[in-house]
């Protein structure tokens, strides 16, 4: 194994563009979650926006149609789900769960058109400063837009739950919808535009593997990943800076296991791809020991079904 | 977990919707691992479903099932629902598919890749994917200048050891310098991870891609990277026009027009078959002009000396890792001995997962 500078700042950009498709769907979730909603579609929300986002970019060529639209469609969808539980106040898990079966089987059927066309080459920005500042250069640069936001998120997300009333109106409605009520918040209006905002944050994270990380259309092409972004929101009690951590170790272990094994390694193979999921939980439980925060974090009314008294 | 549980609720609502319309007309199931848009293994079954669908006959098919309880469930409802003959198109589906043979004697089973036959409704299939490797390995020994070949690897079965002892040796062959690293993703298909598997390959210095997954993906992180790559199951030239230097390309349909005729008309036997270059189950897409008209000769003259019989990929000697001699010097490898493989030819790196 080559362990110059410059190797380990291609290996830390490449593992940050694996962890962004978590980062993005883990950030809208959270969002979801603290207002109080279980949503366990997402990698149905991911799948459905992975394939619009690819499908509208063949059809009308340009990229920037095609993000957008990946996220309409993931908010669409997710407005399904918002009818079902907040309208129709139907059950959390399994209205998330047959939104995963549903947006599963709905972008095979959308995607049988588009299998098999390779992907168009999404602009990649300072390229020319990747190549020429070693180390710094593969780790900050060279990286798509959608990269940098993806990484601003958690922070701006922290910021906008900790320091603004929208923020605080939400947490508000996720640990205690009744009192939140009571104040004269509109409880059914806040969850469902966290609803929609997640939404849009998968079908942007499914855009992103089917345009940038493997541009083209494969079905199943999110591979478990939504699942992960659950988990991760749920590991990293609700914080969306440790979300980002999570994600990052997820990511970053995920590759290094393949770096040791291709060196050849003498470690059983099994438990290298165990790894990644050992170590992300058991760091996220280490930072998330302070059982007041997570108390402090946790939505209370978390899944639990919202009626408003008349 | 979550995936056995959301397949098997999707295989079971699948297999209800068959269910309902049973009748007594002749018909053939197939049970898939991946989607039929995976461009790679299932992609071509379903070829060679299409293939017997045009010769007149019924089918229906189950995608995306996976290896383990699942399957049994599913290979059973399709025989429960009036199929007379059901395809099972993965190693894994080899135990469910004999279990189930056992409770319908009257449906008859073929099982893909697999070597057990225990009632005698089950016969067993597969390509001699091998002397594909072969042509792929001596490609690849001749077109590397890292002398370092990356190879992504899915599960640790006998089929998938025998692709990697076959491309090295012939490596070696024409470079007696080369190395073999192989990535195990677990996995036959899963883009992001077999990507995310290719690119780690092509940093530890490989410069040949190769691949025993599904997808397209790490033919796509090949091209995009510039080194060369090979194409799995299915010709995947246009989704890296410039890196892939041929693929090996599984040709089921004969084989499956020919036994669904012969299950329809009385004439089906259990049997062992195990095709190759000869027979065409296993074919070659073009190769790439990269490669340079005297390489592309030497590549197509080794094909037809696989096929005729006169070269074969198991020649001796082969030595094992420890250099223990395996085949004797002048002898080739007997099919039991293939079929069985499970050690690492010489020059090969690392320990096979146990």
């Amino acid at each position: 194994m080559s362990f110059d500078l410059n190797f380990i700042g291609i290996l830390i950009g490449a593992i940050m563009a694996s962890s962004v498709p978590l980062i993005l769907a883990a950030s809208g979730e959270l969002i979801t979650e603290r207002s109080g909603v279980l949503n366990l579609g997402v990698e149905g929300m991911m799948i459905i926006g992975a394939i619009s986002g690819f499908a509208l970019m063949i059809v009308t060529g340009n990229l920037f149609f095609a993000v957008i639209g990946s996220m309409l469609s993931g908010l669409i969808i997710s407005l399904i789900f918002g009818l079902l539980t907040q309208s129709l106040l139907t059950n959390h898990v399994a209205t998330g769960l047959a939104l995963t079966i549903f947006g599963i089987g709905m972008s095979a059927m959308i995607g049988k058109n588009f299998v098999g066309i390779p992907g168009k080459e999404f602009p990649l920005l300072f390229v020319n400063l990747k190549e020429s500042i070693p180390f710094l250069g593969p780790i900050f640069f060279g990286h798509s837009i959608i990269l940098y936001f993806a990484f601003g998120l958690p922070f701006l997300t922290n910021y906008f739950l900790k320091k603004t009333k929208t923020g605080l109106i939400i947490r508000a409605v996720g640990d205690s919808p009744t009192s939140a009520s009571n104040q004269g918040i509109n409880v059914t209006l806040v969850r469902y535009s966290c609803i929609l905002y997640g939404g849009a944050m998968c079908g942007l994270a499914g855009a992103y593997l089917s345009l940038i990380y493997t541009p083209q259309w494969i079905e199943n092409m999110t591979g478990g990943r939504g699942w992960i972004a659950l988990a991760l929101v749920v590991f990293a009690t609700w914080s969306p800076i440790k979300v980002l951590i999570g994600a990052l170790i997820f990511g970053g272990i995920t590759i290094l296991q393949l770096h040791m094994q291709a060196v050849g390694l003498r470690i059983p193979v099994q438990l290298l791809s165990a790894l990644p999921y050992i170590m992300t939980i058991i760091v996220l439980v280490v930072i998330s020991r302070d059982s007041r925060k997570i108390k402090l974090n946790t939505p209370t009314s978390l899944g639990q079904i919202f009626y408003k008294e008349k | 977990m979550y995936k056995l549980f959301l397949r098997s609720l999707i295989s079971v609502l699948f297999v209800l919707g068959f269910s309902l319309n049973a009748n007594a007309e002749f018909k053939v199931g197939f049970v898939y691992v991946g989607p039929t848009g995976d461009h790679g293994w299932t992609y071509q079954h379903d070829e060679g479903r299409k293939a017997v669908e045009a010769a007149g006959i019924k089918t229906t098919y189950v995608e995306s099932v996976p290896e383990g309880a699942d399957a049994e469930r599913v290979i059973r409802q399709l025989a429960q629902s009036g199929h007379d003959l059901i395809f099972t198109t993965s190693f894994g589906y080899m135990d469910p598919t004999n279990k189930v043979a056992k409770d319908f004697p009257n449906v008859k089973f073929e099982h893909a890749t697999g070597y057990k036959r225990e009632h005698s409704n089950v016969a067993t299939y597969s390509a001699r994917f091998y002397e594909g490797r072969t042509l792929l390995g001596h490609m690849a020994g001749k077109m590397t200048k890292t002398n370092t070949i990356g190879y992504i690897a899915s599960f640790p079965i006998p089929e998938v050891i025998r692709g990697i002892n076959a491309m090295t040796l012939a490596a070696q062959k024409v470079n007696p310098d080369i190395k073999t690293k192989i990535v195990w993703v677990f996995t036959w298909y899963d883009p992001g991870k077999e990507s995310e598997a290719a690119q780690a390959l092509i940093d530890q210095g490989a410069d040949i891609i190769m691949q025993h997954t599904d997808s397209t993906a790490p033919v796509q992180v090949a091209e995009k990277a510039g080194v060369w790559s090979f194409g799995q199951a299915s010709d995947m030239q246009r989704f890296a026009p410039k890196s892939i230097l041929t693929s090996i390309i599984d040709d089921w349909a004969p084989y499956y027009v020919e036994r669904s005729i012969a299950a329809r008309d009385g004439t089906w036997k259990q049997q062992d078959t195990w095709h190759g270059l000869k027979e065409g189950m296993v074919a070659m897409a073009p190769y790439n002009s990269a490669m340079g008209d005297d390489l592309i000769k030497e590549v197509e003259q080794l094909q037809k000396d696989l096929a005729s019989g006169k070269a074969h990929s198991f020649t001796g000697p082969i030595y094992d890792q420890k250099g223990n001699i395996l085949v004797a010097e002048g002898a080739v490898a007997d099919d039991g001995m293939l079929a069985g493989m499970n050690v690492y030819v010489k020059g090969v790196e690392g320990d096979i997962p146990q």
